[in-house]
């Protein structure tokens, strides 16, 4: 577990043992926001870019809301703020797929898609959950990403059952991060393999033999890039706290 | 006292109700369906809303223009509070609201296969783009006048 840090940069006690199901769910939106904010000015096609910029954006409420409601719950004075912007990568919670680079689209859609499905699976289920707040976001958020699906499966069915070129890149991509599905799909392995699946022969590609899984990130062990992420989305509340505009 | 007593929970709730999305501003937060309620406890008039997608960025902006609107009609002390259960849904949209947004130029929530032109009110329009100018908007193009025009989609 993680246990090494015992304060954090202004000498403020860190959380380093808090985790909970509503935290994992709003830092997988927050860094996945991040990620497809990225594309934003960058993408090939103007209605790309705004569709990037839209789901983003539709991951970052997602993750506000929750962590806003993580913050009233425990009662600390604690806001959304000071879980996205000063909590440090070994207390991200966040799923280990989230974080990969946004590599080229394919790697992007194959991402998504993969995030997409396990994402109206949670919600669905949420949505018809005890806690009322999670239940209300959960109830928008099942919507929103099963509207995120048909753009990113669709994508991935084009690219895959595409040119000899978009199928490689989409096969390459669906290999480079298979190893980071086993512990996204946990708790729905077996609905979001049949999605999965029928969404792979549909595009032609393969799911890869290679069965190597890595996992940890809701325990906070992450992979490389987490640490690069979260260095551009924090580094101006760390370097002018409490900077407003 | 933090509200006059001219004013009246009746002209509170009309001023509360008055104000406008800052993205498709021929629409009232009240059309829209995103105000909850309106209450003036212990002299504080506290407005309830929820949002209409997770990542709607207008938020922020209706929440200022609310209290805003509250001041100039002589209300000191007013507090916005945001819930999200339960979740908003297009069906919570006025009659009066799919009317001014057809007059607009924007197709009301329908289904995806009842979407008409607002323009020349042919149906079976093509989609352009899933993703529009805002959040809650699809791009389609009349494949009757050929015009291209916003669909707000139902959810």
């Amino acid at each position: 577990m993680i246990e090494s840090a015992t304060s954090g940069p202004q000498g403020t006690p860190l959380h380093t043992r808090e985790s909970s199901p509503a935290l994992w769910f709003a830092d997988d939106n927050m860094v996945l926001a991040q990620r497809l904010a990225e594309w934003i000015s960058n993408a090939a096609e103007l209605e790309i870019d705004i569709a990037l910029g839209n789901i983003a954006l539709d991951h970052l409420g997602v993750a506000r809301s929750l962590y806003t409601h993580v913050a009233e719950t425990e009662g600390l004075g604690r806001t959304e703020d000071d879980f996205a912007m000063r909590r440090t990568e070994r207390e991200y919670t966040n799923l280990l797929l989230v974080e990969q680079p946004n590599g080229d689209f394919a790697r992007t859609m194959v991402r998504q898609t993969f995030f997409d499905v396990y994402q109206s699976l949670l919600w669905s289920d949420l949505a018809e959950a005890g806690d009322e707040v999670v239940a209300g976001i959960a109830a928008k958020a099942a919507k929103e990403a099963a509207y995120h699906l048909e753009f990113s499966s669709g994508w991935l069915i084009r690219l895959g059952d595409g040119t000899e070129e978009s199928h490689q890149r989409a096969q390459d991509a669906v290999d480079a991060l298979w190893r980071f599905t086993g512990e996204l799909s946990a708790g729905y392995e077996e609905e979001w393999s049949a999605a999965i699946g029928a969404t792979l022969a549909e595009a032609t590609l393969k799911i890869p033999d290679d069965p190597y899984q890595r996992t940890g990130g809701r325990l906070g062990y992450h992979t490389e890039y987490l640490g690069h992420l979260l260095a551009e989305m924090q580094w101006m509340d760390r370097a002018y706290p409490g900077l407003r505009w | 006292m933090v509200i006059p007593t001219t004013l009246t929970l009746d002209k509170v709730r009309s001023t509360v109700a008055s104000v406008v999305d800052p993205e498709i501003p021929v629409l009232t937060i009240d059309d829209l369906g995103i105000l909850r309620s309106v209450k003036v406890e212990d002299g504080r008039v506290r407005v309830t809303i929820t949002p209409t997608y997770s990542g709607c960025p207008a938020m922020g902006q209706i929440e200022d223009d609310i209290v805003d609107a509250l001041e100039s009609a002589g209300v000191e002390e007013a507090e916005v509070v945001v819930t999200h259960s339960p979740a908003w849904t297009t069906d919570w949209m006025s009659e009066e609201g799919r009317r001014k947004l057809a007059e607009f130029g924007i197709a009301p929530p329908t289904g995806e296969s009842e979407v008409v032109c607002p323009q020349c009110h042919a149906d079976s329009p093509r989609m352009v783009a899933r993703f529009g100018s805002t959040a809650c908007k699809a791009l389609m193009v009349c494949s009757s006048c050929g015009e291209p025009f916003d669909w707000f989609k139902q959810f």
